[in-house]
């Protein structure tokens, strides 16, 4: 059995009693990592000499005194959009392949101080623009329960390294369902947390307006602990919300009785798969017997989510890769002869098929005389969409339906026509539009892949999606199966 | 009717700053046609009296003290530029 298997909260016991130390489960790791990576390719970079150094040091703390912190010691992968200090980051770009980030991210500095062991940088789709990690600028991640098929993206490196037990747990990023979907798509559990809850300062930025930063682990409890440590006003990211951190792990009370459930009826509709409304349908009576009810409800804008989001997100990211211009870090093309044909032959060599897309539609979009068609239009269809939620959340406690409308694709599937491969998102999109939490938890198998449930919530409610995604994993077995790799 | 012109698309890459071939430039009209296409259908809603979201929190102006603090030493700030000289990154000639 791998030690990974273990909750976080078991691996807290066994460490305080030094029945295990840090340095055995950075061990596993790497064991791991050597028997698997060449099949998954999950990591861009591995930092395998500071992690052991910094197991080998935490380990000598613990002679002095027994370790307090829950996280104390366990082993984390970082989505490689994360800047570390001295760790080279590159947002899966070659335009950032020699990068050598000079700070960390809030969320590392956070995590140092609750002293996780870093073991590597995931892969992922260039600056998270995608849903398959096909768009990496360096390698294709697989997927851990079947090698044909993708790990969902764009945090495909974070999802797929749980999912093979290469790590405890990791970090990803979700702009349009970018934890939730991979999430779902390696059975693990994804958490998007609030906008504006954990720090983004360090996250290159794709869309401001929609990233969050948030935990994937291999159970729920793990993924409350993760967020705990990593959630927090921080004066460095003007959008960090100023709000008292709940404890997550304490609202794990199995207790959902009187929960009301809404279901939108747009979740399971046109496009998602019978055996995806299948499993959301069984585990809404699985929530039943644990004493919720749930009615239909309708989100009406819900169609309009992926046109808003592409324009919006698209946008944004005109703006923000901007800054990636060969002058102060990153690339430079070795061919120009004057400032404008470098930033043009930077850019062009630089970037990705699928970065530049979008960079292109953005700047379309927010361009004279077209602004107030599509940039104004999508931020007031944006408003829509996010009074949608408003209006079911007076009435309901939680929104839950599928994460995806079918299970992992297959390599190659969706490359041809990007509005195919946008379809994946669907379901996530709008709850990044509206800013609110959501979660997508294993709840069952199509042809030996996993389906993921998506349980949504209030704004600054993550302890109710905690609750209800906690209450259904203790009463299903989906978590408990392990990919054969 | 397409919504975006082969010139147009032309002009958007001059404008985000990308070099592109004749050959992107085509299948860049072709793809951003579809996609526009796509987005038109947020035209089937009236938003006449539809505030904008830019954001989803209500936070505005965010200010913090205005505390001087110590830069970053310039050892740090040349390390990831790609030329650099005299302590000053350096880039290609900006006039003729």
């Amino acid at each position: 059995m791998s030690l990974f298997e273990h909750k976080i909260s078991e691996l807290h016991e066994l460490l305080h009693k030094r029945d295990l130390s840090v340095s055995d489960l950075v061990d596993e790791s790497f064991k791991r990592i050597g028997e698997v990576e060449g099949k998954v390719q999950a990591f861009l970079t591995l930092d395998e000499e500071n992690a052991r150094a910094a197991a080998k040091a935490l380990d000598d703390k613990a002679i002095q005194s027994a370790p307090v912190n829950k996280l104390y010691g366990l082993p984390i992968g970082i989505k490689d959009n994360i800047v570390t200090k001295g760790l080279r980051t590159t947002a899966a770009s070659k335009i950032l392949e020699k990068f050598d980030p000079i700070y960390d991210a809030t969320v590392i500095q956070k995590l140092k101080h609750v002293e996780t062991v870093t073991i590597g940088k995931l892969n992922m789709d260039e600056f998270a623009m995608g849903s398959s990690n096909e768009n990496s600028g360096f390698q294709k991640t697989l997927n851990p329960w079947n090698l044909d098929r993708v790990p969902g993206g764009s945090s495909g490196g974070s999802a797929a390294s749980v999912a093979a037990g290469e790590v405890l747990f990791s970090l990803g990023s979700d702009t349009g369902g970018s934890i939730r979907q991979p999430a779902s798509y390696c059975g693990v559990v994804g958490m998007k947390p609030t906008y504006g809850l954990v720090s983004r300062f360090g996250l290159i930025a794709f869309a401001s307006s929609l990233d969050q930063i948030g935990p994937i682990t291999r159970n729920v409890e793990d993924n409350a602990f993760l967020l705990n440590a990593i959630a927090g006003y921080d004066e460095m990211d003007s959008t960090s919300a100023k709000v008292d951190i709940p404890d997550y792990v304490g609202g794990l009370t199995g207790d959902i009785k009187g929960l009301r459930i809404a279901v939108p009826k747009e979740y399971l509709g046109e496009g998602v798969s019978e055996e995806v409304r299948n499993s959301v349908l069984d585990a809404l009576k699985v929530l039943e017997k644990e004493g919720a009810t749930w009615e239909e409800v309708s989100l009406p804008h819900s169609k309009y989510a992926l046109a808003t989001y592409y324009l919006l997100s698209s946008s944004e990211a005109s703006a923000n890769l901007a800054r990636f211009d060969g002058v102060r870090y990153g690339y430079r093309t070795p061919n120009a002869e004057n400032l404008i044909e470098m930033y043009k032959k930077t850019r062009a060599e630089g970037f990705g098929e699928e970065v530049k897309r979008r960079i292109m539609l953005g700047t379309f979009a927010l361009s004279s005389g077209y602004y107030d068609a599509y940039y104004k239009k999508a931020q007031k269809v944006r408003t829509l969409i996010k009074q949608d939620f408003e209006k079911v959340f007076e009435q309901y406690d939680v929104i839950v339906g599928p994460t995806a409308p079918t299970p992992a694709f297959k390599i190659g599937e969706n490359t041809r026509d990007p509005l195919t491969m946008y379809a994946n998102d669907i379901l996530t999109i709008p709850v990044n539009l509206a800013g609110v939490p959501a979660i997508s938890v294993p709840c069952g198998f199509d042809k030996g892949l996993p389906l993921g449930l998506q349980i949504i919530g209030r704004h600054f409610d993550e302890r109710t999606v905690y609750k209800v995604a906690h209450a259904f994993e203790q009463a299903t077995e989906f978590h408990k199966q392990q990919p054969q790799l | 009717m397409s919504r975006i012109s082969e010139d147009q698309v032309k002009h958007v890459a001059h404008l985000a700053r990308l070099a592109i071939t004749e050959e992107e430039a085509e299948m860049l009209t072709n793809q951003l046609d579809k996609i526009i296409t796509f987005a038109e259908q947020l035209n089937e809603l009236d938003t006449d009296n539809v505030e904008p979201t830019a954001h989803v929190l209500e936070i505005k102006n965010v200010m913090r003290e205005d505390r001087a603090q110590q830069g970053l030493p310039r050892e740090e700030v040349l390390k990831n530029a790609p030329e650099h000289q005299d302590g000053q990154i350096k880039v290609p000639g900006i006039m003729e």
